[in-house]
């Protein structure tokens, strides 16, 4: 599949609604994790004051970022992890590529990050040469389908299981002919295992940083982190620095909403926290940490008064919850995330420039922040991009006009109201049976539905004509 | 209810229900909306007949046109203003400000002051005129404490919530309790109640076709209930779902503003159309 981008949204769009599964496949997940979600935030009588916590937790860390960063570098070379600063996402990928040229790796194991995903590393480790082993069961199947991800916490969600069967028929050594989950599941296992233990270099994401500790966190369902992490000789981890909290105890409350907002589960099988290379007396681990902390136009959000993005812990529910989403899935964005934060997300990581197009893409219904495990406000978020896209004069002409004409006339109310009663009158023209078919100037409306024929008047027409009669006849 | 507003929203009942012992010496200033005025006058004429029944002292200011919405959602806050200015103007000296619209009545108790950030008079301005604006439903239950009184219709409806009256304005309640005093009707629950509808204002013709797939699932939604009547309190909406159930071909179901129900006006618009068909 070829990866879509972002400055084709309206041709991505049209592409993705003239698929004839792709919203039944949507669904199959959406759907199930919006009930599971709901059953979770049922069980939880403390959610809300749990999303409070959350969102002080991130805020506060927010604020106070310098001071925390420099916390964590100092906890984190205390146990002798080596940390690097990345300033945009090429530089991440250098960073990371240069540690595997030292250590002359062939094989590196990934356990499944966005940010490595933003910040270009499969593409920067496949063109070095370097054989990247994926180990997310999700992942595993679209680095066979040569996929991008469509969903953040389901980068695999748009294929179905005859997709998997036959991908693993092709790709596994040892295939399963079974169609049953558990032997594909199998299956998989089989083939990741014995690359697990042949990798030179474990690259793996974060959850959270802790800055008491320098420690770092990772939440997953399938144990393929500490597996990625554990073996080889040299582990990498990619976080942006948003993913910093103070402490143990301030993970806790946003580890209790991710996992709820995210799987609908109370608890994932495996949170781990990671300290730094093998210490004389342990009997496993890496023998080499190194942790690249990544900007990438994070502290340019900050300054933008973008600041309530940085609480995201990537849960995924605002695109679980959202009508847009549903309908057109996670490629159509042409970006590495989708859905209400994606909107918010790209056109910072890209450019606006580019991205302005999925910010117009909502109909603002709020539905996604009524979610959102840390009060996000998204729908603010996405009209304050389209406020700076308008000012930057990045939409097309005819919008622009469009909506200053309409300005200038409501501002004169007197002239509005005429021409809102011409509109009735032309409008009338096109009725049928108190519809209206089609008619100019109505395109984007009737292509798909009708439109009620008004009434022959408008309602200050009928409101001032009542008022004369009634002061007349009194006189 | 939504997850979110629940508290805010009991806090502010209480404290308006104190208010509403002399309604009748306040005066109630009515924004008709654009679509209102343009599409379905009859919301309108409702609306104040409702008010005033309600013992409300209803003004219809000559001089008003439209939220601003189609300026706010575009991101032209510069446009925005200019058309919060005049509305400001003639509507910031009424004891309340009352819409017949979720969303309308929530751009200017919600967005109003999001366009005036940098200056701090209309700021101001835009903050009272925000604190004593209600949509026309919440308003008649929440400070009005009104109760419709021999108002017959036969029929089953079922309700779509508009997102903007659901989520930002905490509107469930108060259709349906005032619906539920109406003699004949009956309620059929829509599932999805508070789904999005896809209309979006601007949302629906800029991009016509996934709200055409979002307004497929909420017709599909409605039909399922085998419902006679649509109702909800925003026009937006209403004529979006009206319109693709007639474009679909299904005239069984129809759909009203609940202001036309319960005012009373529904046998004749009914009537009226069906005499036209
Ligand atoms: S914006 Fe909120 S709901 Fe969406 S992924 Fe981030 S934390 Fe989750």
């Amino acid at each position: 599949m070829h990866a879509n981008k972002p400055e084709n949204f309206y041709q991505n769009v049209t592409e993705a609604l003239a698929q004839p599964d792709l919203k039944m496949i949507i669904r199959r997940t959406t759907d199930k994790a919006e009930t599971k979600r709901a059953e979770a935030i049922a069980n939880f009588p403390e959610f809300e004051k749990a999303r409070q916590q959350g969102q002080k937790v991130k805020d506060h860390t927010i604020k106070y970022m310098d001071h925390y960063l420099a916390e964590f570098e100092k906890n984190a070379a205390a146990q002798g992890t080596i940390v690097h600063w990345a300033s945009t996402g090429e530089e991440a990928s250098k960073i990371v590529l240069d540690i595997c040229r030292q250590h002359e790796a062939k094989k590196v194991t990934r356990s499944k990050s966005m940010l490595g995903e933003e910040i270009g590393l499969s593409h920067a480790l496949d063109n070095s040469g370097i054989e990247r082993v994926e180990t997310d069961l999700a992942e595993h199947i679209i680095q066979l389908a040569g996929d991008p991800p469509s969903h953040i916490v389901w980068p695999a969600m748009h294929r179905s299981r005859e997709d998997v069967i036959k991908l693993f028929r092709e790709f596994h050594k040892d295939p399963t002919y079974s169609e049953e989950i558990t032997d594909l599941v199998r299956s998989a296992r089989r083939d990741l295992r014995t690359k697990f233990l042949t990798s030179d270099i474990g690259i793996s994401g974060s959850n959270f940083l802790l800055a008491d500790s320098g420690s770092s966190c990772t939440v997953t369902n399938e144990g393929n982190a500490e597996l990625t992490i554990t073996p080889p000789k040299v582990h990498i981890v990619t976080a942006g620095i948003e993913k910093l909290v103070p402490s143990m105890a301030h993970a806790v409350p946003l580890l209790r909403l991710l996992t709820r907002s995210a799987t609908g589960g109370e608890i994932t099988q495996y949170i781990t926290f990671h300290n730094g290379p093998k210490r004389p007396n342990d009997a496993d681990g890496p023998e080499e940490c190194h942790i690249v902390l990544v900007d990438n136009g994070r502290t340019k959000m900050l300054a933008d008064g973008m600041e309530e993005m940085l609480r995201c812990i990537r849960c995924g529910a605002c695109m679980n919850h959202c009508v847009v989403y549903k309908h057109i899935g996670g490629h159509a964005y042409g970006s590495v995330y989708p859905g209400p934060m994606g909107s918010v997300l790209t056109p910072h990581l890209d450019s606006l420039k580019v991205a302005n197009k999925q910010t117009h893409a909502c109909t603002l219904n709020g539905r996604c922040e009524e979610v959102c495990p840390v009060n996000i406000p998204l729908p603010k978020l996405l009209r304050a991009l389209r406020a700076e896209s308008w000012q930057k004069k990045y939409e097309p002409l005819t919008n622009r006009y469009v909506v200053k004409a309409y300005a200038q006339l409501a501002k004169r109310p007197r002239m509005f109201q005429f021409v809102s009663s011409c509109g009735v009158v032309f409008m009338k023209l096109f009725s049928r049976q108190g519809w209206i078919k089609s008619m100019p100037f109505t395109g984007g409306w009737t292509r798909n539905r009708d439109l009620i024929e008004p009434e022959s008047k408008t309602f200050m027409q009928q409101y001032k004509a009542s008022k004369k009669a009634k002061s007349s006849g009194g006189r | 209810m939504s997850e979110k507003n629940s508290n805010a929203d009991t806090e502010s009942v209480q404290s308006n229900t104190i208010e509403c012992l002399n309604i009748s010496e306040k005066r109630v200033g009515f924004f008709v909306t654009c679509l209102v005025n343009t599409m379905r006058p009859s919301v309108g004429f409702a609306s104040i007949t409702l008010l005033e029944q309600a013992g409300c002292n209803v003004e219809v200011p000559e001089l008003q046109s439209c939220c601003g919405q189609p300026a706010f959602n575009s991101g032209d806050d510069e446009g925005t203003r200019q058309v919060a200015y005049q509305t400001i103007e003639q509507f910031e000296n009424f004891d309340y400000v009352v819409l017949p619209s979720g969303s309308c009545a929530g751009m200017i108790k919600k967005n109003f002051v999001e366009v005036f950030k940098d200056d701090s008079e209309w700021l101001q301005r835009a903050q009272n005129l925000a604190d004593k604006t209600y949509e026309l439903l919440s308003f008649l239950v929440d400070v009005c404490n009104f109760e419709p009184e021999n108002v017959e219709f036969e029929g089953s409806y079922t309700y779509h919530d508009s997102c903007s009256g659901y989520r930002s304005l905490g509107v469930y309640e108060q259709p349906r309790k005032m619906l539920s005093k109406v003699k004949g009707l009956d309620h059929k629950p829509l599932n999805g109640h508070s789904e999005c509808c896809g209309f979006g204002g601007t949302f629906c013709v800029k991009y016509s076709d996934i709200s055409n797939e979002i307004v497929a699932e909420k017709t599909e939604n409605v039909l399922a209930t085998e419902a006679d009547y649509l109702l909800g309190g925003d026009m937006g909406c209403l004529m979006n779902i009206a319109g693709k159930l007639n474009r679909e071909g299904h005239t069984e179901i129809e759909a009203l503003h609940t202001a036309e129900v319960l005012a009373g006006l529904a046998t004749e618009i009914v009537g009226a159309k069906n005499a036209r068909k």
